[in-house]
C-alpha cells in the first residue's frame, strides 16, 4: 500500500472541522445523564418533584445521531431561565460539539435570551455559507459556520438544540408557543 | 454456474484485466466527474450503481422511436412498445435462469417482497379463493426470517405478523457475521410457513447458505423469500438451482435504472397468490360489483408499468453478460481481498462481518474507534471518495455488533485497484485528523 503525505483535508474540511470543533467533540460539555435518574421513556418526561426536569430523545435516522438531554427550568424574576442542562448520546463530531458548545451559550440565561441565540444559530445553518454569524450573540458556536456549507450535516449540528427546544416546550409550552424555539422544535424535528 | 452452495462462486476466469477494465469504466460517463477536485471513486455501489451508456441510450430510444402503451393498443407504435415490454422481461428473466412468465416487475425489491406480504395478507383475509388455501396463516403459524436483513425483508414481515397474528422468529448470526444454521434448524419447525432472508446481506457482505435453509423450511412446508438485492447484481444467480420460491431484486444495483424491479415466483405459487395493487391492466372482466383477475406475471402488474426502465434493466442484463458474470464476480472478489487485507493493517478499524473474501461479495462495512462513520464518510468525501455512512437500512444488525452506525465500502466491476488504494490511503489518516487516539469520553 502507497503511504502519501496526507495534506489532511481541503481547506473547506478543515473549516468545518475547526479545532475547537474536535476538542468539544472530544470532551463535550454537559455530557453525562446521572444513572440512578430513571430513563425519560418514550422521550419525553414531565417534571415532577422527584425530578425537576424535562427530557427529549432526539435520532437522526439518516447517520445514527442520537441524543438524550434533560432541561431543568426555574423560575426567575424577568421570565423561567433554563437553570441547567444534561445529556448523553452518540453520534458525529459535529453533532456532540454542537450541543456541547449549546450548553456554554444557554445554561443560566432566560427562555427569551435561549431562543435569541437558538434563532442566530438555526440562521447560521441554513444560510449556504453566507452567514458566518454574530459573534457577540454566538460566541464559539461560530466555529459551526462551515457547517451550512454542507447541508447534510445542518441536522447534526441542529440536533441539540432541537433537543433543547423539545425539552423546553414539554416544560413550559405556553411560554414556548409560536416563539423560534417552537419553530425549531416542529421544523427540525422532521 | 450457480453461487447456491458454498457461497460466491470459485471460478477459473481470470478477472478483468487492465484494458478491459479501462473499456467498461469508459462505458460509464458518471466515473469520469471531479469530486472536491478529486477524480470521483465511487465505491457504494451497494446502495445504487452507475448506469452504462447502452442503458441510458436503450431508454433514450425507446422513448424515441417505440414509447406508446403496453398492452393497450392495437397500433403499430403500441404493439412495438408491447414487444419491447415483454422482450425485456423475458430477456430480464433469462438473466436469473427464470421464464418470463414467472417474473413479475415491480418498482423495486422492497415492493416485490411487500407484494409477496400482502399477497399472503390478502390470502390471509379471504382473497383469492380456494388457490389462496396455502397462504393462510394466522396466529398459530410462524414467520421466520433473520437478524441481518435489509428492513425491506423485515419490516414487511413484521407488519404481515401484526396483521395476521402470526408469529415472528429471527434467527441469529454468529459472531463472525455467519448465519447461525443450528438456531436456524432449532427456529424453522411444524408452526413456519414463511422463511425470508437475504441471499447476500447488504451491510456484513456475507452470502447467506440458502439451500440450506431451504431445505429446512421446504421440510415443514414453508415458503422461501429471498432478498436477492446483494446477488443478482455480483454473481450468477439460477432460481432453478437457488432453492428460493420468491426471489426480489432491485434493477438500480445491477446497472439499471431506479423505479424497475423484478418478483420472480415459481409458477405454481403466483398463480395461487392474490394480487396487492389493484386496478387497471391486471384485470380480466370488471363490472360495478366486481373484478377478475388476469394470470400472472400481469395480475401482479397493476397500471402503467415502467417500460422505459424494463427496456433499460435488460439492457444492464447484456452488458453484464457481455462481461460474463463469473468474471464480474471474480473482480470484485479480488478488489474486495486488496480491501480486508488493507483495513487489517488500519489500527483502529473493525470490520464487521467475515474477514474471508471468499465468503463475501465487495461490501465491507467497518468501524474506526472514536470517529463516527459521518465524520469517517466526510474525510473520505473530501478527498473524491464516496461511500455509505449509518445504519444502511439495517438497524438490527448493527445493534448486534454493538454500533449504531457504520461506514461501508463497496466495489463494482467497474472499480480498480488504484481506487481501492486511494481509499485505503486516506483512511489511513482519519483517526489522526480527528484526534481519535486523544478521546477522553
Amino acid at each position: 500500500m502507497t503511504m502519501t503525505t496526507n495534506d489532511a483535508g481541503s481547506e473547506a474540511l478543515r473549516q468545518l472541522y475547526q479545532t475547537l470543533i474536535l476538542d468539544h467533540a472530544r470532551d463535550p460539555h454537559g455530557y453525562g445523564l446521572p444513572d440512578d435518574e430513571p430513563a425519560g421513556g418514550a422521550g419525553e418526561a414531565r417534571e415532577t418533584a422527584a425530578h425537576p426536569w424535562c427530557e427529549s430523545h432526539q435520532v437522526n435516522p439518516t447517520c445514527g445521531d442520537e441524543i438524550r438531554l434533560r432541561a431543568t427550568v426555574a423560575d426567575g424574576e424577568d421570565g423561567p431561565v433554563l437553570a441547567d442542562v444534561r445529556w448523553a448520546g452518540s453520534g458525529c463530531s459535529i453533532s456532540q460539539a454542537s450541543a456541547s458548545v449549546m450548553c456554554d451559550l444557554v445554561v443560566g440565561h432566560t427562555l427569551d435570551e435561549v431562543g435569541a441565540v437558538a434563532r442566530a444559530f438555526r440562521a447560521m445553518m441554513h444560510s449556504r455559507g453566507q452567514d458566518e454569524g454574530d459573534e457577540d450573540v454566538l460566541e464559539d458556536a461560530v466555529a459551526f459556520s462551515g457547517v451550512s456549507r454542507y447541508p447534510a450535516r445542518v441536522k447534526c449540528a441542529m440536533l441539540g438544540w432541537t433537543a433543547l427546544a423539545d425539552a423546553l416546550y414539554q416544560s413550559r409550552p405556553e411560554a414556548l408557543r409560536a416563539t423560534d424555539l417552537d419553530t425549531i422544535r416542529q421544523e427540525e424535528h422532521r | 454456474m450457480s453461487a447456491t452452495t458454498a457461497g460466491a462462486p470459485r471460478t477459473a476466469d481470470d478477472p478483468l484485466d487492465a484494458a478491459e477494465l479501462t473499456r467498461i469504466r469508459a462505458d460509464f460517463p458518471i466515473l469520469a466527474q471531479k469530486v472536491n477536485g478529486h477524480p470521483l471513486a465511487y465505491l457504494d455501489s451497494t446502495a445504487t450503481s452507475q448506469k452504462p451508456d447502452c442503458v441510458l441510450d436503450a431508454v433514450r430510444e425507446y422513448y424515441e422511436t417505440h414509447n406508446a402503451g403496453v398492452h393497450r393498443g392495437a397500433h403499430t407504435l403500441a404493439n412495438e412498445a408491447t414487444e419491447d415490454h415483454e422482450g425485456a422481461r423475458d430477456r430480464i428473466a433469462r438473466f436469473i435462469g427464470a421464464a418470463g412468465r414467472d417474473l413479475v416487475f415491480t418498482r423495486n425489491a422492497t415492493e416485490a417482497l411487500n407484494l409477496v406480504a400482502y399477497g399472503v395478507s390478502n390470502a390471509s383475509a379471504g382473497r383469492g379463493g380456494d388457490a389462496a388455501a396455502r397462504y393462510r396463516i394466522g396466529p398459530d403459524d410462524e414467520i421466520v426470517t433473520t437478524e441481518l436483513e435489509h428492513h425491506a425483508n423485515l419490516v414487511p414481515w413484521q407488519e404481515l405478523a401484526a396483521r395476521t397474528g402470526a408469529t415472528l422468529r429471527i434467527v441469529p448470526v454468529t459472531d463472525e457475521g455467519l448465519l447461525d444454521l443450528d438456531a436456524a434448524a432449532a427456529v424453522i419447525g411444524e408452526r413456519t410457513r414463511i422463511v425470508a432472508l437475504a441471499h447476500v446481506s447488504n451491510v456484513l457482505g456475507v452470502v447467506n447458505p440458502v439451500r440450506a435453509v431451504a431445505d429446512l423450511a421446504h421440510a415443514v412446508g414453508a415458503l422461501v423469500v429471498v432478498d436477492g438485492c446483494q446477488s443478482v447484481p455480483h454473481f450468477p444467480v439460477d432460481v432453478t438451482e437457488l432453492g428460493a420460491d420468491f426471489l426480489a431484486f432491485s434493477g438500480h444495483k445491477m446497472l439499471g435504472p431506479t423505479g424497475i424491479g423484478g418478483l420472480w415466483g415459481r409458477t405454481e405459487l403466483l398463480d395461487a397468490l392474490p394480487p396487492f395493487l389493484t386496478g387497471g391492466s391486471m384485470i380480466e372482466t370488471v363490472t360495478l360489483e366486481g373484478a377478475t383477475w388476469a394470470p400472472p406475471p400481469q395480475r401482479f402488474e397493476a397500471g402503467t408499468m415502467p417500460t422505459a426502465e424494463a427496456v433499460g434493466l435488460a439492457a444492464a442484463c447484456d452488458y453484464l453478460d457481455a462481461v460474463g458474470m463469473p468474471a464480474v464476480a471474480a473482480h470484485e472478489r479480488g478488489l474486495t481481498a486488496r480491501v480486508l487485507d488493507g483495513l487489517a493493517d488500519i489500527e483502529g478499524v473493525r470490520v464487521l462481518g467475515p474477514a474471508d473474501a471468499a465468503e463475501r461479495i465487495g461490501a465491507v462495512s467497518f468501524a474506526v474507534a472514536g470517529v463516527h462513520p459521518h465524520d469517517v464518510g466526510q474525510y473520505l468525501d473530501d478527498a473524491g471518495i464516496a461511500v455509505r455512512v449509518g445504519h444502511h437500512c439495517a438497524q438490527p444488525i448493527h445493534r448486534r455488533f454493538g454500533v449504531h452506525a457504520s461506514t461501508r465500502v463497496s466495489t463494482y466491476l467497474y472499480n480498480t485497484a488504484e481506487e481501492v488504494d486511494r481509499f485505503l490511503d486516506r483512511l489511513a489518516s482519519v483517526r489522526a485528523f480527528f484526534g481519535a487516539d486523544r478521546t477522553t469520553r
